[in-house]
């Protein structure tokens, strides 16, 4: 390939050293990566590849719209009730069912908790080991650590002998050899900055995240009915709501909901509490690593999601803002439309599937998924065992979805910007606190970092709206309305013959769209196009890269064998192809295995 | 003793093919028998770290799974304490243990690590089979497994009772994903492409580029 300038404005060049990571750690699903650096050791080219073929959509073929829900729930281990929530709606809109304004509160507020207890457990158990070095924390000394937590959270928990106790856990622990989730860390690299008292304090309150995750995901047992899978409905949701019931199984009773309430309360307080202190702390050791930002100051969208009143999608309803923003041009906002066959596109040029003509993207309504797996003339290696992708031709299972032909970014960063770009203070008056309090000019908004930042202050944001939609469901209670689902559609002989319909939620990890096909009362054509999809995107006939691709240009690696700072940007993403199975993972639990050629 | 609290735990993705069969054992005991109060029956899915809850409160743990241990396929295998984490590190035993070992290490960390545990796990005949259901060797070994468990359970003083007629409407979990369901209204060959990963993708043939 030698140098090209790509479209969207990143020059590459493959001609340097091939660092090969495979598999990407810390994620859910399986994904490689492959880059050239230069004799710098900086990042001049990155080839981005899903290793896993996601096929959900061919087996709904012919299943009961109203059952897609279970299915979807059954795509990833992490965003369960997000993929069911987009898959009721778009049935919804296929076949014009209004939901109940209750339904809607308890909707957004299962999203809410989902995107507040996903953003916590990847800041602590997925990310944080890419900025922390947890074998530095057993040098700290618990003092000087207790004395740092005090400086910046009134948190209870942070007394020396506090963390004196956990450091000793920590130690046992790694004496023992069981390193377990700590196995998968290039501890003692220099891109490790934080003193050990600050590595101390973050592995301590990774502990307290896994105990307090828990309490959250409560919220989805009761309204969902159970967990790990919830369920859904839909017209509504399957919770019948009956104030005055005492019974310990049921109906949401009074008792339940003031559960929900407490469990909303201590969420609001560990987020502000914890996470966003340590956010901060963590982020002001790292304020001249701004790497990573790729697309993020070009091209970047959301859908939108949590309508305030019940039915209406329209972005001045929806309080997650909804919009896309080109060529870096804050200033204008442009509306979306899932529905125009020209907007939202997927293309396979560089992807292991097959369309009738391949320098045409494909409308998600009219998607194709047939798989076709081959290899371009360049790639080293044998086919079970590649060496080296050429990125010239096909080089993954993940399609290249475009809008208007422009490679997006989606994510907590993008519904950031995009509400820093329409001067929404809900989302400006955040990012310009935490920027100042680092001393930070408004451009370190479109890094790695940046999108950390702007998943923890979501993270506020979601704990907080949650409270707003308990109160509004204990008002309309109150008021005498308990309906929850509406089943004047449920029988299919009222549904049309034929009828389309698309559903979307801004899940944890950005943009996400089902988009069905209904043929006498049975499914025809079902298409996720999932946030990973957009991040995690191949080239497409034009040459624009992806955002994880975009992300990783330019950024200086320390340690050549070591690539921490590949796995720092890919993990700001929050990366999921998690979309079908976890096997196959080779053996043993084995750190990233990284290749130089 | 009988106040100890009991985890049966089935872990895998329904999806494929024999990677189901940790969920339908669990399934089948669920709809053949009745359990005392303290004995938690869960549909684990492919959650990974979102089980830790679950696994520290158990005292007593029992795993179905589907395992890979270079066995013949739809070989039983019945793996007990100490030996789980020391085989999980040192080989691929479980399919799914990336997610799974690190529930255990995390419990471990917590100090909630169970008291007891046991695994069940079968080798798998097929998995490359999307929108499949259990192979008949994986299938005819639910039955055993399951037995398996309740022998475990009754060394702890754990009884369940046969239920006199059949669960059926009450299990765990959405009725169009029951093994019944899943089974008979799936898409034929026809319709809908049953192959998936590139690793199974690979042992295809195919025309190089």
């Amino acid at each position: 390939m030698g140098a090209i300038n790509t479209p969207n404005g990143f020059n590459l060049d493959n001609s340097g050293r091939r660092v090969v990571v495979d598999p990407v750690t810390r994620i859910e699903g399986h994904m490689r990566c492959e880059v050239n650096l230069d004799d710098n050791n900086v990042i001049r080219n990155a080839v981005s590849t899903g290793t896993m073929w996601r096929g959900l959509e061919v087996i709904l073929r012919g299943r009961d719209p109203r059952d897609a829900w279970a299915f979807t729930e059954r795509i990833c281990g992490v965003c369960t009730g997000t993929h069911a929530l987009t898959s009721c709606r778009a049935v919804e809109d296929a076949l014009g069912i209004q939901i109940p304004e209750n339904a809607n509160s308890i909707r957004n507020i299962m999203q809410l908790c989902l995107q507040v207890h996903d953003h916590l457990v990847h800041f602590y158990h997925l990310h944080a080991l890419d900025w922390v070095d947890v074998v530095s924390a057993l040098n700290a000394d618990p003092k000087a650590t207790s004395d740092l937590a005090q400086s910046i959270s009134s948190w209870s928990r942070s007394s020396p002998g506090y963390f004196r106790d956990i450091q000793n856990r920590i130690k046992k622990f790694v004496e023992s050899g069981q390193l377990g989730p700590f196995m998968n860390g290039y501890w003692g690299n220099p891109a490790y900055k934080l003193p050990p008292e600050a590595n101390l304090m973050a592995v301590t309150h990774y502990l307290e995240a896994l105990d307090f995750q828990k309490e959250i995901v409560k919220i989805h047992t009761i309204y969902g009915g159970k967990n790990p899978h919830p369920n859904w409905l839909v017209g509504g949701m399957p919770c019948a709501i009956n104030v005055h019931d005492t019974g310990a199984v049921g109906a949401i009773n009074i008792e339940r909901l003031n559960l929900i309430s407490s469990i909303i309360d201590q969420t609001i307080e560990f987020v502000d509490q914890v996470y966003i202190p340590d956010l901060i702390a963590i982020a002001s050791f790292y304020k001249d690593w701004l790497y990573g930002g790729g697309l993020s100051s070009k091209s970047v969208m959301s859908y939108g999601d949590i309508p305030d009143r019940a039915n209406d999608y329209s972005a001045s309803n929806l309080l997650m803002p909804r919009g896309a923003i080109i060529n870096g041009n804050l200033k204008e906002i442009h509306e979306i439309d899932l529905r125009a066959p020209d907007e939202i596109q997927e293309f396979v040029t560089h992807s292991w599937y097959k369309y009738p003509d391949e320098s045409k993207g494909l409308h998600p309504w009219d998607g194709i998924t047939e798989p076709n797996f081959a290899l371009g003339a360049n790639t080293k290696g044998t086919r079970t065992a590649i060496e080296s992708l050429d990125e010239a031709a096909k080089y993954s299972w993940i399609k290249a979805p475009r809008w208007k032909g422009h490679a997006m970014e989606v994510g907590p960063l993008s519904r950031y910007i995009i509400g820093y770009a329409q001067g929404n203070p809900e989302f400006k008056e955040p990012v310009d606190k935490l920027l100042a309090t680092l001393g930070l000019p408004l451009e370190a908004l479109f890094s790695t970092l940046g999108r950390t930042a702007a998943r923890g202050l979501e993270a506020s944001w979601a704990a907080h709206k949650m409270r707003y939609f308990q109160d509004k469901l204990m008002a309309n209670i109150k008021a005498g309305d308990s309906s929850t689902a509406n089943i004047d559609k449920w029988n299919p002989a009222s549904w049309p013959k034929s009828a389309k319909g698309v559903g979307f939620t801004e899940a944890p990890r950005g943009a996400l769209g089902h988009w069905i096909v209904i043929e006498d009362t049975k499914i025809k054509n079902y298409q996720c196009v999932v946030p990973t999809t957009w991040n995690g995107s191949p080239r497409d006939p034009s040459g624009n890269i992806g955002a994880f691709e975009a992300a990783l240009m330019n950024t200086k690696v320390e340690v050549a064998d070591q690539p921490v700072e590949i796995l720092r940007t890919l993990h700001s993403f929050d990366p999921c192809l998690a979309c079908s199975t976890h096997v196959m993972s080779p053996d043993g639990q084995e750190m990233a295995t990284v290749k130089v050629r | 003793m009988s106040q100890k609290k009991v985890l049966i735990l089935g872990i895998g993705n329904l999806l494929w093919a024999d990677e189901g069969f940790g969920v339908r054992a669990m399934e089948y005991l669920h709809t053949h028998y009745q359990f005392p109060d303290h004995v938690q029956l869960l549909d684990g899915g492919t959650q990974g770290i979102y089980l830790v809850q679950y696994v520290e409160e158990a005292d007593i743990l029992v795993v179905f799974d589907a395992i890979d241990y270079g066995l013949a396929p739809g070989t039983l295998k019945r793996i007990e304490d100490g030996e789980v984490p020391r085989f999980m590190g040192a080989k691929k035993m479980s399919l799914h243990q990336t997610g799974f070992q690190e529930v255990l290490a995390m419990a471990q960390l917590l100090d909630r690590y169970p008291e007891h545990l046991l695994l069940i796990g079968v080798q798998p005949v097929e998995l490359e089979d999307f929108g499949g259901s259990l192979r008949p060797e994986v299938k005819a070994q639910i039955e055993p497994a399951a037995q398996l468990a309740l022998t475990y359970l009754a060394e702890h003083g754990i009884h369940a009772i046969p239920r006199p007629q059949l669960q059926a409407d009450q299990t765990p979990g959405h009725a169009a994903l029951h093994l019944h369901d899943y089974e008979t209204q799936r898409p034929s060959a026809a319709q809908a492409c049953r192959i998936g990963d590139e690793r199974f993708l690979g042992r295809i043939q195919y025309e190089p580029a």
